[in-house]
């Protein structure tokens, strides 16, 4: 048990996927203008990343790895990657509606979204087993909502800010990202 | 619409990390050395240009609806050469760059220019326009690289250049001196393109 809580606690704040690992950056900075779009994003990254983790596992070890075709790993992730998506769409169409129209445009993005096949790769290469893939996905997603979430909040702020005409928009929201990694920089002490 | 323009668009007018702000990823991660910056740019020409070429080619063939998993499959296919020729013939870069290779499939910028370029123009534009933009994102990088490089360890290509009694910015090969560099970068660029 304990050796879970430290993988926990080590890719939700150490090793945060955004902002140690700079995995998944694209949504975080193009969707953090606002405190509702970043929670929406949060929630389906944490959905399709946990499931697509467990799936991309399954895939390697019971597909890839017996018939010796580990080169064939990325091609065959980002495709069940993509099919994953596409198939949450459906199913959260027909029995989650409320579920579906919360999440909306975020959910065909993700499929692009590096940190869905970063952590599937982490996955692999690290040799996890199977409750310990489940673990880590879960754990990497709850961080990268929380740091989305918290730098949404950050942003929002900032836009009521006057600011130099050059720095306005992209750069000052990368050098808000910096101190945000800053901060998280702090827990670096807490796991070896 | 010439070659010569489709070309030279990637590098500075629409520079692909600085001025379209895609394929971030790569950008912060792989920075802290200029070295890193330009083998992983010139990983990302390789997978661009051939994929812009193959994309060009099977325009015509690809139907409309499944085209960008048939784009995402064409991508992959050249991500996974790359990956093994510098697994082969690289292999201290492909230690350092690790996970970052695999990832160029989801970089972007390679799915952006097959989709908004290569499935409507033929392939000497597409060649152009890949080849133009890669070697902007190569030149980005290894800018950046050799940015957080120069202050971070006062080495730049591991070459010692900055005086004895030099103080390196320590955080800056860090994970936070990738944003905040990063910033600075895009800030000042908008600053010189204001006076233009």
């Amino acid at each position: 048990m304990g050796e879970y809580l430290l993988l926990v606690v080590s890719a939700v704040f150490v090793n945060n996927i955004l902002l140690a690992r700079y995995l998944g950056n694209c949504p975080f900075l193009g969707v953090s203008k606002s405190m509702d779009t970043a929670v929406g994003m949060g929630m389906a990254v944490t959905f399709v990343l946990t499931v697509a983790g467990l799936v991309t596992w399954m895939v390697q070890r019971y597909l890839l790895d017996p018939f010796g075709l580990a080169y064939l790993r990325t091609i065959a992730f980002i495709l069940v990657i993509a099919a994953l998506v596409q198939l949450v769409e459906m199913f959260l169409q027909k029995s989650v509606p409320a579920l579906y129209r919360a999440l909306g445009i975020f959910l065909p993005l993700i499929t692009t979204n590096c940190a869905v096949l970063g952590v599937a790769i982490i996955n692999i290469k690290e040799d996890f087993d199977f409750v310990t893939t489940l673990v880590f996905s879960l754990a990497s997603a709850i961080g990268f909502a929380l740091a989305l979430v918290l730098f949404a909040g950050l942003r929002e702020r900032f836009a009521l800010m006057k600011t130099a005409k050059a720095f306005e928009g992209m750069p000052l929201g990368l050098i808000t990202a910096g101190l945000l990694s800053m901060a998280f920089l702090g827990f670096a002490g807490l796991v070896k | 619409m010439s070659l010569a323009t489709e070309f030279t668009k990637g590098l500075w007018k629409e520079v692909p990390p600085f001025r379209l702000v895609l394929g971030l990823c790569p950008v912060l991660a792989v920075t802290t050395a200029a070295e890193n910056g330009l083998g992983m740019g010139l990983a990302t020409t390789f997978v661009l240009v051939c994929s812009n070429s193959l994309v060009s080619l099977l325009r015509k063939f690809i139907p409309n609806k499944v085209r960008i998993a048939a784009f995402i499959v064409i991508i992959a296919s050249f991500v996974v050469m790359v990956e093994l020729v510098m697994q082969a013939y690289f292999f201290k870069l492909y230690e350092v760059l690790g996970i970052f290779i695999p990832l160029i499939v989801v970089n972007c910028i390679v799915l952006g220019r097959a989709e908004a370029f290569a499935s409507k123009n033929t392939l000497p534009f597409s060649v152009a326009d890949g080849l133009g933009m890669g070697l902007g994102f190569t030149a980005s990088l290894t800018l950046l690289g050799s940015v957080r490089e120069l202050l971070g360890t006062g080495h730049v290509f591991g070459v010692h250049v900055m005086w004895a009694s030099f103080e390196p910015f320590g955080f800056l090969v860090k994970a936070p001196g990738a944003f905040v560099a990063l910033g600075f970068l895009l800030g000042f660029m908008n600053l010189i393109g204001a006076k233009r």
